[in-house]
């Protein structure tokens, strides 16, 4: 198929593709002003519960963090859709560059961290590290970021337990309780407890960071509304409602806290992931089963 | 039973307050870390890479500790308060 990017049809879908990306954003920033209570003001509140589904057991909550992830996830498909639009093998697109530039750099992060083995990682990695990084930025735009809510993350910390378990388990089960007793036998339970220790301090990690950003970040937007409200509460008129110090210095914590604390922990996330789940499998051991099975087989 | 009360919110900010002494801990853990990071770049700035991004992996390692601890301390002033509260109450109406 021969591929004219001054074609109409190629604009249109390139058209379509950016406005399903900014959509969701607008459609999450409406659902925000609608359903937030006005008199509020600021504080610091948990992911508020648009409605709850009626369950057989427990009832199933919908709240803020599932429909922003929710935003975040087409955000990313539709971002993805666009960059990889109207691939050639001679390119002729800048955003070829940016699509392969990522896959090249997210293939040689996977390949150095955890082998060769490992190579097919690497869609995974950076889907986990772009939902990371996608949702802590999304507070950018004034809305909820879901990794700051504990249910999320360890949601995906979870996952990367059964990731590690599944590879440790890989040279046999046997092989993998044996991996209990490693330096003594005594040992045994302290071994048992750091195994659940993972996921949990990978998960408090993620969201204890974007967390306390957000708690910051309230607190001084606090203090700073008080202050100039001290300074200039006694002036008549309008002059008193000016938020004199709530303009601009906020946004200074916020790069640090929101754009590099956001993206570093999505990339400590991605790399925790990688180096756990890399140093769970025994890739000699798993050899020399093998090699053992197909030996028996021949005889 | 405005006492009780009264205890019970101020213990919880003290507990809150104790528990974020951790955060001594990873600040001098951090510190010793990065000063050995800036050495090791003085000492070789062609593995200025490397080094910085071994750094940050373990910054944010130790930085662990440091944060169960602001867990606890946002647990005790947002959630513990209610809680207790209410088991109060509760126990108040049963006597």
């Amino acid at each position: 198929m021969k591929l004219n990017k001054t074609s109409l049809k190629f604009k249109i879908i390139d058209v379509f593709y950016i406005t399903m990306m900014i959509l969701p954003i607008v459609f999450g920033i409406v659902l925000q002003v609608l359903t937030k209570p006005m008199s509020e003001g600021i504080a610091i509140t948990g992911a508020r519960v648009y409605f709850t589904i009626p369950m057989p057991v427990q009832d199933f909550p919908v709240t803020e963090s599932q429909v922003n992830s929710a935003i975040v996830l087409i955000v990313i498909f539709f971002f993805c859709l666009f960059i990889t639009h109207g691939m050639t093998k001679k390119i002729d697109l800048k955003r070829q560059h940016i699509a392969e530039l990522i896959v090249e750099k997210v293939d040689s992060l996977v390949k150095e961290n955890m082998g060769e083995y490992f190579k097919g990682f690497a869609p995974f990695i950076i889907a986990i590290l772009a939902l990371s990084a996608f949702s802590s930025l999304l507070t950018l735009f004034g809305l909820y970021p879901p990794t700051s809510d504990i249910n999320i993350v360890g949601g995906w910390a979870v996952l990367v337990f059964f990731l590690i378990t599944y590879y440790k388990m890989k040279c046999g089960p046997l092989n993998y309780l044996k991996g209990f007793t490693e330096p003594v036998a005594l040992l045994a339970p302290i071994n048992f407890i750091s195994e659940f220790a993972t996921p949990i301090s990978m998960a408090f990690r993620h969201y204890g960071n974007v967390l306390s950003g957000t708690v910051i970040s309230v607190l001084l937007g606090s203090a700073l509304a008080g202050l100039s409200s001290m300074l200039l509460g006694s002036l008549p008129g309008f002059l008193a409602d000016i938020p004199l110090f709530q303009m601009g210095i906020p946004a200074v914590l916020s790069i640090y806290f929101d754009v590099f604390s956001g993206c570093l922990q999505a990339f400590i996330f991605a790399m925790l992931t990688m180096m756990y789940v890399g140093g769970a499998f025994d890739l000699e051991t798993y050899k020399q089963k093998k090699a053992q099975k197909s030996a028996k087989n021949k005889q | 039973m405005e006492l009780a009360i009264g205890i019970i919110l101020g213990c919880c900010a003290l507990g809150a307050g104790m528990a974020m002494i951790a955060g001594i801990g990873p600040g001098i853990g951090e510190g010793n870390a990065v000063a050995s990071a800036c050495e090791a770049i003085a000492r070789q700035p062609e593995s200025k890479g490397s080094v910085t991004t071994t750094m940050l992996m373990g910054c944010a390692i130790a930085e662990t500790t440091g944060l169960y601890a602001l867990v606890i301390a946002i647990l005790l002033i947002f959630v513990a308060p209610s809680l207790l509260i209410d088991i109060l109450v509760d126990t108040m109406k049963s006597l």
